[in-house]
């Protein structure tokens, strides 16, 4: 399999990015690590007419503190968010979970901004930085924005993101509570997650029940009004939509998120 | 690009995978193509020293960049590597076909930890299938070429 024809463009900066893709017009695409990318063009899901490989701008690979918050570069590869000191001692929650993403051939291409930007329900990193509150740095042709990742994920393969413009940086604010979990329910190590739980403290994200990563709300509020975790975690599938496809039916990613959950919750708060 | 310490210069089209690139182009077969998904690890290559799924990465990606093959891992007198002699030594495989892409995932992972425990085997392994099934002979391998240590 090979993908539908396209033409290949090299950008040397971010600027020349951004000239690329906005010469490039709707059907351009940009091109990190390709490991969400070329899969679906392979199988024509997406047929882009250019793609922009910015996987050579090495000034947005990085892991570094900023501020007070700890700012990551949106072309920063799983392997190397996984591996970060910084991240392991400030973030652990994204430094596991970016190390549970895939294969290790895969986290070696893949790049934390590709796979948020890609945007799929289902992937581990969107519901990561659901959880820990991240912003979501842009520039575009109408220059440079932040964006809550609360207001990042639209919808299944969508952002709000517009046309031609570039993530470059996830913003993540140290978290007030220490406890961490990622919970992730797979058949096989590549697959997708059927469902997934991230937790930090007394936050919680959902993977694969909706077309976005979901925050728990109805468990976060339950936790504010001091219930048990264990009971807590009973409304994990409050408020959510799961989709059904072979691997799980609505009930069974329903229960899975309760499971999760409560499992999340015991062990975030075993490392309190 | 430099495929083997040997640079291979040629025009190809920008949809060019490359696995197909080092099989077409620069003549090298040993790499397979599997399940052509990112699933199955067979066309696992070094890229710059990291082992990638060359059916997921253009050819145009790794243009001025070092690419590794299991046909680059032999010394120049033909001996063989020690990953691959731990293959051959432990019989780490049956039917052969996903061997080179194990292999390639064994000298990327020894190269991060070079004394990896079995789990860490295993996890580290992830990313390839064996169709024969043929994961404790595998497992042992890695195991084996670690404690040579010579697994660099």
């Amino acid at each position: 399999m090979i993908p539908a024809p396209f033409t290949y463009q090299r950008a040397g900066s971010v600027d020349e990015a951004l000239s690329l893709a906005a010469e490039g017009g709707d059907d351009a695409k940009f091109l990190a690590g390709g490991h969400s990318l070329l899969p679906l063009m392979k199988l024509r899901l997406a047929v882009p007419d250019v793609l922009v490989d910015i996987g050579r701008l090495s000034e947005l690979s990085y892991v570094r503190e900023d501020n007070g918050h700890i700012a990551v570069g949106a072309l920063t590869t799983h392997h190397d968010v996984a591996n970060s000191g910084l991240l392991g001692g400030e973030l652990p929650l994204l430094a596991h979970a970016a190390g549970q993403v895939g294969d290790p051939q895969i986290r070696h291409r893949g790049t934390i901004g590709g796979s948020l930007v890609h945007s799929d329900p289902a992937g581990d990193l969107p519901a990561v930085i659901l959880v820990l509150d991240a912003t979501l740095v842009a520039q575009g042709p109408a220059g440079r924005r932040e964006i809550p990742a609360g207001e990042f994920f639209e919808g299944l393969f969508e952002t709000a993101l517009e046309p031609g413009e570039l993530l470059t940086e996830i913003r993540i604010p140290r978290p007030a509570q220490a406890g961490w979990s990622f919970q992730k329910f797979t058949k096989r190590a590549i697959d997708w997650a059927i469902v997934g739980a991230a937790v930090q403290g007394d936050q919680v994200a959902l993977v694969h029940m909706g077309s976005t990563p979901l925050r728990a709300t109805a468990v976060e509020q339950a936790l504010a009004g001091g219930a048990a975790p264990a009971d807590a975690a009973a409304h994990a599938a409050e408020g959510t939509s799961p989709p059904e496809d072979i691997n799980a039916d609505r009930e069974y990613r329903e229960h899975l998120a309760r499971v999760l959950v409560a499992r999340g919750l015991a062990e975030a708060r075993s490392r309190a | 690009m430099t495929v083997n310490g040997t640079t291979v210069d040629a025009e190809v089209p920008d949809r060019t995978l490359l696995v197909h690139f080092l099989r077409d182009v620069a003549g090298l077969t040993a790499t397979n193509v599997g399940c052509d998904t990112t699933s199955c690890g067979a066309c696992t290559v070094l890229l710059d020293g990291q082992s990638v799924k060359s059916c997921t990465v253009l050819a145009a990606q790794a243009d001025g960049h070092q690419v590794t093959t299991v046909e680059g891992l032999a010394n120049g007198d033909g001996e063989m590597h020690p990953v691959q002699r731990a293959f051959h030594a432990e019989h780490g495989l049956q039917c052969g076909f996903c061997t080179p892409g194990m292999v390639m995932a064994t000298v990327s992972l020894l190269a991060e930890n070079p004394r990896p425990t079995e789990e860490q085997v295993r996890t580290g392994l992830e990313g390839n299938l064996c169709r024969c099934t043929g994961y404790h002979n595998i497992v042992r391998a890695v195991l084996a070429a670690a404690d040579g240590g010579e697994g660099q």
